[in-house]
């Protein structure tokens, strides 16, 4: 099973409602499932959100878990993709101590190498902001890390897919209905 | 209706109700709910409430109700405990697709996150075990929420809603208005139906040689008896049932071939493993049906006809699956399939039931041992009742042996804890059973361990006169466990015995006519007193302590490996 497991990013269009949080992730609870990550923002609909969740397993699991999400009163649709059919991005901060800018000098190249931008530099620390995939902000974790990173964050994956996702086309039928 | 008035949101909880033709409910008062249950003593000549003993109970009536009436079950009760004791009774409902509203009060709004006195957080409590819930803290939102939780309630896969109103939104006055809910934008009740998915499905039934059905509750809640009925007739396809399905087709037709699963009947078991087309009606592939996935039905080719598209392939693959209500669905399919009799594949299960008749249901039946069977006490009943009575079953050996050996002659008969299989569910839900049915015969069978549970919804019988006849099958043991202990735990029997009181002097202390049996003799005019005695009646049986239930598949084994012995 695990070699057949991979990244897949589900997402959720939905009402927006208290508590529907607590009820897509409890989907998840109910199958012991991790969720490597959940971002929840406006859609390109008005009044319709969207959730984008990344998780890794195999395809017939993430199949069933999203028709459970679908099944929600309040979801509008649901969608899982690869990797392959996704567009996504990831951003990561970096604090680092600023002396370490002055005195490796490597630094100052591992960050424009990276395409990172310095989000802020004061007297002690500076905030470097990384936006890319996943590998990529990994990546410069890992550059950094020998000289010592005092905090690291990352958020959750946001992502665009390929395809369309017909969510305007779900919500005309019902109208239509109407 | 939309004439306005203003009116408190309490009121407008009862207005709701009425609007959406519920006149009974079960519940039980508390503070946080107050206000409502206030309403409810004025409105108490158009609105019935039946007081529980427990809030579980309510729950599990409102389930027996909505499950013999068809319509939705509405249980009350206030915030914090009285919230969490609902909780059994609508994970119950979940599970076993029963249409539930269930209305709990709530600390003031102002008080919400404070840790008030009797707060808890029942939103996130019964989340998991919820089609759907919300939480009210204003009274003008009552009208719509209300509506749109009897919508999702009732409609498509049927299932438990929760509302619960602050006790500020139960104060404060609004202009009450009311307009039934037609539909949620974000909630198909009823998916489409491919018209290419009905000519697959036909075609298969057409081409097979040894079809099978398997039906479930589906066809009951989506009141497809008479298009089901017909499309095996027509196709005469040897049809089985899962326990929630049971009554949907009658015990004594020709091509109802007895029950699926750990539990159900030997032939239907044995040849899902020789069908070479598998129908699944409305039913749900459990793991109590399917035995081990691995080899289950691997050789034949399934169709499922199916109202939520979630179980769709879930447990067993469908090569065509029949998106919709069976009652469309099957009514539809009908011009396209062949009339057809299968009778040498329908004498294999014929040679099953031999085989089974002679090594399991004589004896049960007809025991030749002197300790009484729970099958004779069931033959009993089925002798005075001619199927025509509904069996409210709890969970355990007693429950496997009624819906075994009970004879139905009529849909809805069936009143049991399927899915999550709770001890305590019958003598409540045969409350509820009995109101939802009132000129129906209401038999509640209980095993000594569940009857305990909820023993006290005695008080509840007694207090509204509810006749419901009440058979304790006594083994002095938690037996299903018990008969596990046996078969799997070599003999240690952990905490399965039971020192039980005198049941017929708990009955008798409620006021409900009882008697205990413990000879055979006796056995056939106790049963006929209890069924001719006007309003509630106790039977208590004392049976053999120690048999166990065949056939049986252990967990995990493939369903032709079911056991005889």
């Amino acid at each position: 099973m695990e070699e057949n497991k991979q990244y897949y990013t589900i997402s959720v269009y939905t009402e927006n409602n208290v508590g529907l949080v607590n009820r897509i992730s409890t989907i998840f609870l109910k199958r012991h499932v991790n969720l490597l990550s959940m971002t929840a923002s406006e859609s390109e609909i008005e009044d319709v959100y969207r959730f984008t969740i990344l998780v890794k397993m195999t395809q017939e699991k993430v199949q069933k878990i999203v028709g459970q999400i679908e099944k929600q009163i309040e979801v509008i649709r649901a969608f899982y993709h690869t990797d392959e059919e996704t567009i996504s991005q990831e951003t990561a901060l970096y604090k680092v101590k600023s002396e370490l800018l002055f005195n490796e000098p490597q630094i100052q190249n591992i960050i424009k190498r990276s395409g990172a931008s310095i989000v802020t530099v004061n007297k002690r620390f500076f905030v470097i902001s990384k936006t890319g995939r996943r590998i990529e902000t990994e990546a410069l974790h890992s550059a950094l890390k020998p000289y010592g990173v005092l905090q690291f964050t990352r958020s959750g994956r946001i992502a665009v897919t390929k395809e369309a996702m017909n969510i305007s086309e779900v919500l005309k039928d019902f109208d239509d209905i109407d | 209706m939309s004439k306005k008035t203003r009116i408190t949101g309490a009121e407008a909880v009862i207005r709701c109700l009425l609007e959406e033709g519920v006149d009974l409910i079960y519940g039980y008062p508390g503070g946080a709910i107050m206000p409502v249950y206030d309403e409810l003593y004025k409105y108490q000549d158009k609105l019935t409430h039946i007081l529980t003993r427990h809030e579980q109970g309510a729950t599990h009536a409102a389930q027996g109700y909505a499950r013999t009436s068809g319509k939705v079950g509405v249980a009350i009760a206030t915030s914090g405990p009285g919230a969490t004791n609902l909780v059994t009774g609508i994970a119950d409902a979940q599970i076993d697709s029963t249409p539930m509203v269930c209305i709990t009060g709530q600390v003031a709004s102002h008080l919400l996150g404070s840790d008030a006195f009797q707060e808890t957080d029942i939103i996130g409590i019964s989340t998991p075990v919820t089609k759907w819930n919300i939480q009210v803290t204003k009274a003008e939102d009552i009208p719509a929420v209300m509506a749109k939780a009897f919508y999702i309630a009732r409609s498509g896969r049927p299932g438990p809603v929760l509302v619960d109103i602050t006790k500020d939104a139960q104060f404060s006055e609004f202009d009450f208005s009311y307009e039934k809910c037609k539909g949620v934008r974000s909630y198909k009740a009823i998916p489409k139906t491919e018209p290419q998915s009905l000519k697959d499905a036909a075609a298969l039934i057409n081409d097979a040689k040894k079809p099978m059905i398997v039906w479930g509750q589906g066809v009951i809640l989506g009141e497809a008896e008479k298009e089901f009925k017909s499309f095996v007739e027509k196709t005469g396809i040897p049809s089985a049932w899962t326990i929630l399905g049971v009554s949907a087709l009658e015990t004594a037709h020709p091509l109802n071939v007895g029950m699926v699963g750990m539990h159900g009947n030997y032939g239907p078991n044995k040849l899902t493993n020789e069908c070479d087309l598998l129908i699944a009606v409305g039913m749900r592939f459990d793991d109590r049906v399917t035995g081990n996935l691995e080899t289950y039905a691997k050789q034949a080719k399934v169709i499922h006809f199916e109202i939520d598209p979630a179980e769709i392939s879930k447990n067993v693959n469908a090569d065509v699956a029949v998106m919709g209500s069976v009652k469309t669905t099957l009514a539809d399919i009908l011009p396209f399939v062949e009339k057809k009799t299968y009778d040498s594949w329908l004498s294999e299960f014929h040679a099953f039931d031999k085989i089974e008749q002679e090594k399991v249901i004589q004896e049960e039946l007809y025991p030749s041992k002197e300790g009484m069977s729970m099958g004779e006490v069931i033959r009993n009943i089925n002798e005075v009742t001619k199927g025509d009575a509904i069996v409210v079953t709890d969970v355990g050996q007693h429950q496997m042996m009624a819906i075994r050996y009970a004879e139905f002659v009529k849909s809805k008969s069936n009143v049991t804890s399927g899915g999550l299989g709770t001890m305590g569910f019958a003598l409540p839900a045969a409350i509820g059973a009995k109101m939802g049915a009132p000129d129906r015969q209401v038999i509640a069978v209980i095993g000594d361990g569940g009857y305990q549970m909820t023993i006290q919804e005695l008080g509840t019988i007694f207090q509204n006169k509810t006749g419901v006849k009440i058979v304790v099958l006594n083994n002095e043991f938690l037996g299903m466990v018990r008969q596990w202990q046996e078969l799997f735990f070599e003999n240690r029997y952990a905490s399965t015995e039971m020192t039980n009181p005198d049941f017929v002097k708990i009955a008798e202390g409620y006021h409900i006519p009882a008697q205990r049996v413990t000879e055979r003799a006796n056995l056939a005019d106790a049963v006929k007193e209890m069924l001719t005695t006007d309003g509630p009646y106790f039977l208590e049986v004392c049976v053999e302590k120690e048999n166990n239930v065949f056939p049986m598949i252990p967990t995990g084994a493939s369903v032709s490996d079911i056991r005889l012995s």
